[in-house]
């Protein structure tokens, strides 16, 4: 057994790493969150620079990584300082969906995608659909040499400064069905009329999408048509490893912001560290932390098996994250007393950041219903 | 133990509804189910509007204004109040100070001070937190040295709620350096018009001001705003600690906030059906209503023992300490059930009436930030774990 990172992977790890708290801080979060696009575009060509995103795709696709864990690796880091940028939307997602699925013409897109020129977003799930992936209500329907797409997106990350979506739409089939879903590429601006932005507690921002009687050319389809469920559900596994790995790196910065914390402040002439019941519940902060960390490793090592043995590891690496960020973020704030509900210190964004890990994706509930179906039932 | 309410009890929850029904403004019960934050004109509307009806003193013997109740009518009031969701009182002045000034105060500071706070004249806060002391509150270091007939009063309080709309401080300050120093600390009644004293608000979690800084530089204090005698006043605010202390579980809140829960989990959709008929979120659902259930008649017995006579103690820990978990995780699964829209963070203007662009459904737009606002629950007032020790300490005997 060896857990240990290869030389090149932990090259890329410290030149993320001194990249990132080189960049980020607390004041930079707060500063960046009134801004139009919710992150910086300085920061986001930096990371571009360093050919960060490169390390998201397989060489095939002109990256050099790909694998389950150069995306746990990457997403790690930036959750440690708690970047807001859209990598995990206009790379990961949009970026792996375009990679697997682009005809020769829209595979030259990819190029600039990894070079941080152009913008994406991913525009799947709906007001209805909380966590399923099949749950498509959007339709696509074919008009002479155009598709007519209607119908509204929930919480499209990235979508304000997209130059370009992918937008999912039934062609065929019952709202549920997973046959029938199909992808569209699109250029931003054809929807632009229909966009609502607003910020997320994540920090960034998102949109709803209104598609109404939206007219694209038929040749905008991604992959073939009715057969995009396959697709979507492995790059979720993907952007579940990316989410679960961004919590590991909160919780660790946390879990460290905790620590310094009940060194420092004293409290009936001792630091509160002292207290020996704060020191046995820090303690089971630490041990659920590892159980996350492995729970992710145990997903990154299972993205490209057989569908079955993948999407078990999903749910059962979603579920178990999720709850270790609830224990996480409660006890790190009840730590802090006063101080830790506050957004002037920097747990503030780091533990909102970590709360809403839960909402994307599906959260702990659903991941559980869903392991139950997979491998327990 | 009788578990009902006698004739007359039921009586009165009748009358309180009534006055709810035709008095509550809609605007304010609307404000309040969306988790909006309530304005200093709408804290003080509600105020006028209960002490019209000469129900604002709930807590206040007759002889000051007040209603005279007992424990089982503040219950049944309150937890009127909360179900139709109404703003809470204001505790700093109705709950704290008045009680307080009661016990304690000299005849002219009941005078003057107790009719203010019924007729809206007065907003207190309350001064007792320091960036030093929280847990350890008798570690406090704002002094207040005697300089003629004035207190010179110097130092920062920290976490004052809603000082931002207080004309008036309550503060302990310390007044002797010399021995235990729960024995240097003096009761202050202070008007933050004097010069010398500042506010600067703090932002919290959920984006609003909630809590405030308060500092004093060289602030002069008349020696007739002291409360009671000279390094005595830490004996008063225990006083208040073990007194009055009957809503503090919360169970009104938490079962508004538990109906609100059902309300949103029957709305929302999951495989196509309402959230509500999925076991598994049913499960936590229940779990909770039946601790709730439980906590509820926990409540109970200790009022009935209270109106009997018996001054709660160590019991109000045990309450503070369940009601504010169960109310933790209630607020948890409301963000749970409301799925992708917790995401949106609309910020909020405290003063402002509404949010002009909605996302998703109204309900879930204040969600995350509540629950991660909700987390001082067992941190102030006392932290959980300080409750602990006292239970610990008083009933275990450990
Ligand atoms: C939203 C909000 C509103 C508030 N409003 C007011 C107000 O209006 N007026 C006012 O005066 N104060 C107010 N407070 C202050 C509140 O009472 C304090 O936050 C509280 O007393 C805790 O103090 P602290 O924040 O300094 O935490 P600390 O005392 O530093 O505690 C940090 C952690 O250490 C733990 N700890 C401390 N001592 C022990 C021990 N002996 N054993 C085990 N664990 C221990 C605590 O439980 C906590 O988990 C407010 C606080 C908040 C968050």
């Amino acid at each position: 057994m060896n857990f240990e990172l290869s030389d090149e992977r932990k090259m890329l790890q410290e030149t993320l790493s001194r990249f990132l708290s080189d960049h980020y801080s607390n004041a930079v979060v707060n500063e960046l969150n009134n801004t139009e696009h919710g992150f910086s575009h300085e920061i986001w060509a930096g990371m571009a620079d360093l050919g960060i995103f490169g390390a998201l795709f397989s060489e095939e696709h002109g990256g050099f990584g790909g694998e389950g864990f150069d995306i746990a690796l990457v997403f790690e880091e930036l959750g440690r300082v708690g970047a807001v940028d859209p990598v995990l939307d206009s790379v990961l997602l949009a970026g792996g969906l375009l990679a697997e699925l682009g005809s020769d013409d829209q595979q030259a897109m990819l190029e600039p995608l990894l070079a941080g020129q152009t913008q994406w977003a991913f525009a799947h799930s709906e007001p209805n659909s909380r966590y399923e992936l099949n749950r498509v209500q959007t339709t696509a329907t074919l008009e002479g040499d155009h598709y007519v797409l209607s119908g509204h997106k929930a919480l499209v990350v990235n979508a304000a400064c997209a130059d370009f979506m992918i937008v999912s739409a039934r062609t065929s089939g019952d709202v549920s069905d997973h046959q029938g879903i199909s992808l569209f590429l699109l250029p931003a601006n054809l929807m632009a009329q229909g966009l609502q932005s607003y910020n997320l507690g994540t920090g960034g921002r998102a949109c709803e999408l209104s598609l109404d009687n939206i007219k694209v050319p038929a040749d905008s389809l991604l992959g073939e048509i009715n057969q995009a469920y396959d697709s979507i559900e492995k790059i979720t596994a993907c952007a579940t490893v990316a989410v679960c790995a961004e919590a590991i790196g909160l919780m660790d910065a946390i879990k460290q912001l905790t620590i310094d914390y009940l060194k420092v402040r004293t409290q009936f002439g001792q630091p509160i560290g002292k207290f020996q019941v704060l020191q046995h519940r820090m303690a089971d902060v630490l041990i659920e932390i590892e159980q996350a960390k492995s729970a992710v490793v145990n997903l990154a090592g299972h993205i490209d098996a057989e569908r079955q043995e993948r999407e078990k590891h999903v749910s059962a690496t979603k579920n178990l994250v999720g709850l270790v960020a609830k224990l996480v973020v409660e006890e790190s704030v009840q730590m802090h007393g006063g101080i830790g509900v506050t957004m002037e210190y920097e747990l503030g964004h780091l533990v909102r950041r970590l709360t809403l890990v839960d909402h994307r994706f599906g959260d702990s509930t659903h991941h559980l219903e869903r392991y139950i179906e997979l491998a327990v039932a | 133990m009788n578990l009902n309410y006698t004739a007359e009890q039921l009586a009165f929850s009748e009358e309180v509804k009534a006055f709810l029904k035709a008095r509550l403004p809609e605007t304010l019960s609307e404000k309040v189910r969306l988790r909006k934050s309530l304005s200093k004109a709408d804290y003080e509307l509600w105020h006028s509007i209960l002490n019209e009806q000469g129900w604002l003193g709930g807590n206040w013997p007759k002889e000051y204004g007040g209603t005279g109740w007992d424990a089982v009518h503040r219950h049944i009031f309150e937890d009127e109040l909360t179900r139709a969701g109404a703003p809470r009182i204001v505790p700093f002045g109705v709950a704290m100070l008045g009680p307080l000034l009661q016990a304690f105060g000299s005849d002219e500071q009941k005078k003057y001070y107790l009719p203010r706070i019924l007729n809206g004249e007065d907003w207190w806060c309350q001064g007792y937190s320091e960036p030093g002391a929280g847990s350890d509150l008798a570690s406090l270091k704002t002094t207040a040295v005697r300089d003629g007939d004035h207190y010179v009063v110097n130092g920062q309080k920290t976490w004052t709620t809603m000082g931002q709309y207080a004309n008036k401080i309550f503060c302990l300050v310390r007044t002797s350096q010399t021995g235990k120093p729960q024995a240097g600390i003096s009761f202050l009644l202070i008007d933050m018009e004097t010069e010398g004293l500042t506010v600067r608000p703090i932002v919290l979690i959920d984006g609003t001001p909630e809590v405030n800084e308060v500092f004093f530089d060289n602030v002069r204090v008349p020696v007739e705003n002291r409360v009671g005698e000279e390094n005595k006043g830490w004996t008063y605010a225990k006083y208040l600690l073990t007194h009055e202390r009957t809503n503090i579980a919360g169970v009104g809140i938490a079962v508004a906030e538990l109906e609100n829960l059902k309300r949103i989990a029957r709305t929302e959709q999951y495989k196509g059906r309402p959230l509500i008929e999925n076991p598994h979120f049913a499960a936590q659902l229940a779990r909770i209503e039946i601790d709730l259930m439980a906590m509820s008649t926990t409540n109970l017995r200790m009022i009935s023992e209270a109106s009997a006579g018996a001054a709660p103690g160590a019991e109000s820990s045990m309450l503070k300490i369940k009601g504010s978990i169960l109310r933790q995780e209630i607020q948890s699964l409301t963000r749970s059930a409301v799925g992708v829209y917790a995401m949106p963070f609309i910020p909020e203007d405290a003063e402002a009436a509404h949010n002009d662009v909605p996302v998703g459904p109204d309900y879930a737009n204040a969600v995350t930030g509540y629950y991660l606002n909700h987390r001082k629950l067992s941190i102030y007032g006392g932290s959980n774990e300080v409750q602990r020790g006292i239970i610990s300490k008083a009933i275990l005997k450990l």
